[in-house]
């Protein structure tokens, strides 16, 4: 049964790659060399490598996003605006709250963005339990909202004054997060300052960590996940379902939140509108691939940051293959992995139980 | 005002046909969110077919056929393997991100859009037509009489009546002898089908080319209005107009009002959960949206 949870994303991923492969072929390249052009780029040396973590950092954050909300047996489709939310506030503090010495505006920072992803997931979570809305649809809509939101704020009170495209002022410099050549130069270790692999991707790989034992190893997280398999069967032992829903959707709000933390404090330093390409939806086929489980939406996340990598590689060095066609692997990849319910006999459903309509 | 009204219309008409699209999916029971996929298909396969055929109706045909086709990758995963319907068409999105700019560049070379078409079908480019219907494109047109349409399939059909059927109680339905899986498989087609159509113009009935991404998220617009019109078509159609009108408005205010542009597109969002909450009045989604459904199973509860 173990050995079963993790064929089905490695069956998947292998028919998003093989399939992707026909397409390669059908426009003229040979699929071999592209995808070892890919992997290689993206694996092969200790820069290509660097990329490929700083890529899976956000990943990494929507995954597991995704993941504790499932849990919880709740669909959380709208990390994408609340990690613009987050990232917004996260740069509005790194700027407006730099009389704080580092020591204190870097873990003020971080918390104020996952507390506004967090209040942007609980409320959807709110009017699930009180008016008995679907969270599908109201994450759905709450992601346009946020983006309208900050999108207004952006252009307008918070533009950077003087400056022509969408973006807040810099943050102080004792915001910053520390970046990768920093953190490896005492190891001896050379790397260009400007590779955008930084701390916060120690702070995912924890997450992880933390996620992983509150999930498996707490009460709270035992609850949550009763509430996710059973919610009926939750209540009548006792625990409070609906502070769980509440809980479970602030909580993966939190997380989406996170990804301000690498974006914000570890990469642009600001807020730069547009800045996300859909890491909230691709949190969701993270999370799916993961299947819900803190290390699974690691290693996906670090496969996903791979081919995002390699196929901006395989855009530059190739003619005819475009970085898109990651996009198309990796749709291919959930189709299958959606689909698969059939073999295994088991619905590979993001619900842990079916109780009650999306939209 | 004219203009107004002619610019609300036509901001309105992807989001019609995508919204009718939407309605015949999510009324038998399969949640659709990859309208906006299905937009983004269609309004590539419109202008690419357009562009090597020298006639824009071809490419609207093309679009529909298109629609469908990937409407039917929804259909068999969600249907046939019983996948998860969110998950399906979060996929289908994913994929219509990647698939027409790597199409555009594998065809023409570009980063991601099609080469300009010759005829846009911003009118009917047949003379006599023109002289009569000449204000819109056919497309606008198409979309008005989708919705009576869609009405009369819908609520005056006995197909119509196993479609609510499979929406609302697809195990009552199956015990009457309805083929569940046929109804809804036939559903999603459509939904594609009318997606494809709206994205269709979104490419071909007022410009001449395709962009990367130029749906832009207007496939979860229709889906808002779909919502907020209570899925209904006449509701949809009202919702869509609304949204049209409230986009062509507030471009015109741009400059001279107070209120920013971004509320006013943020509207049709709200409207919808308050629609969902009960504070525009209750919208009750299909019963059975979006569950699974496994003929062997006896009952909801399995």
């Amino acid at each position: 049964m173990k050995l079963r949870v993790v064929l089905i994303p490695i069956a998947g991923i292998a028919i998003g790659l093989g399939l992707g492969g026909l397409i390669v072929k059908a426009v003229g390249e040979s699929p071999v060399e592209t995808w070892k052009l890919l992997f290689t780029s993206s694996f092969g040396s200790l820069t290509g490598i660097c990329h490929t973590l700083f890529n899976a950092t956000p990943l990494i954050f929507t995954g597991l996003a995704v993941a504790v909300a499932f849990r919880g047996g709740l669909f959380n489709i709208g990390a994408e605006g609340q990690l613009i939310l987050a990232a917004f506030v996260a740069a509005w503090a790194g700027s407006r709250l730099s009389f704080l010495p580092g020591l204190f505006l870097i873990p003020v920072c971080i918390l104020l963005a996952a507390v506004a992803g967090g209040v942007w997931g609980a409320i959807p979570g709110a009017l699930k339990v009180r008016f008995g809305v679907h969270e599908v649809i109201n994450t759905i809509m709450m992601n346009f909202i946020a983006i309208g939101i900050v999108n207004y704020l952006v252009t307008g009170p918070f533009l950077a004054p003087g400056d022509q495209i969408p973006e807040t002022v810099p943050i102080s410099p004792a915001a910053h997060l520390p970046r990768a050549a920093r953190l490896l130069a005492p190891f001896g270790v050379e790397l260009p300052s400007s590779l955008p692999l930084n701390a916060s991707f120690l702070i995912a790989v924890a997450a992880c960590v933390v996620l992983y034992l509150f999930l498996f190893r707490t009460k709270w997280g035992f609850e949550l996940r009763a509430v996710g398999l059973n919610p009926e069967a939750a209540r009548a032992a006792g625990i409070n379902v609906a502070k769980n829903v509440v809980l479970a959707m602030a909580l993966s709000g939190a997380l989406a939140g996170m990804v301000a933390v690498n974006e914000v404090m570890g990469y642009r330093y600001r807020y730069y509108d547009g800045f996300s390409p859909g890491y909230g939806f691709l949190g969701i086929a993270v999370a799916l691939l993961g299947r819900n489980h803190p290390f699974g939406v690691l290693c996906t996340a670090i496969l996903f940051g791979a081919l995002v990598h390699g196929g901006l590689t395989v855009d530059m060095l190739t003619e005819r293959v475009s970085r898109d066609i990651v996009y198309i692997v990796q749709g291919i990849t959930i189709v299958a992995v959606a689909g698969a319910a059939v073999l295994g006999r088991k619905r590979i459903t993001m619900r842990a139980r079916e109780t009650d309509a999306p939209l | 005002m004219d203009v107004l009204i002619a610019s609300g219309i036509r901001l309105a008409t992807p989001l019609t046909l995508a919204a009718i699209g939407g309605l015949f999916s999510e009324r038998s029971g399969i949640v659709n969110i990859a309208l906006e996929g299905l937009m983004l298909f269609g309004a590539f396969v419109a202008a690419t077919a357009a562009y090597y055929s020298g006639n824009p109706w071809f490419g609207v045909l093309m679009a529909a056929v298109a629609g469908g086709a990937i409407a039917h990758i929804h259909g068999l995963v969600c249907i046939k393997f019983k996948g998860d319907h969110i998950v399906s068409g979060i996929a289908i999105n994913i994929l219509a991100l990647g698939a027409p700019p790597f199409l555009a560049l594998a065809l023409f070379g570009t980063t991601g859009s099609t080469p300009e078409i010759g005829r846009s079908l911003r009118t009917w480019n047949v003379a006599w037509l023109d002289s009569l219907l000449g204000a819109y494109s056919p497309l606008v047109y198409l979309s008005w009489v989708a919705v009576p349409l869609a009405y009369l399939l819908v609520y005056r059909t006995r197909f119509g009546l196993r479609l609510r059927a499979c929406g609302e109680n697809p195990w009552a339905a199956e015990t009457a002898g309805v083929n569940v899986a046929a109804v809804r498989y036939i559903a999603v087609l459509l939904s594609g089908v009318f997606a494809g159509l709206g994205g269709a113009f979104l490419s071909i009935g007022y410009g001449t080319s395709f962009v990367r991404n130029m749906t832009a998220g207007r496939g979860f617009l229709a889906l808002a209005a779909l919502i907020f019109g209570k899925w209904t078509p006449g509701g949809a159609l009202l919702a869509c107009l609304l949204f049209g009108f409230a986009d062509a408005f507030q471009m015109r205010l741009q400059g001279v009002g107070q209120i920013p542009p971004q509320f006013v597109q943020m509207l049709p969002y709200v409207l919808s959960m308050l629609v969902l909450v009960g504070a525009v009045g209750r919208a009750r989604p299909p019963a059975a949206l979006g569950r699974a459904y496994d003929r062997e199973q006896s009952s909801a509860g399995g």
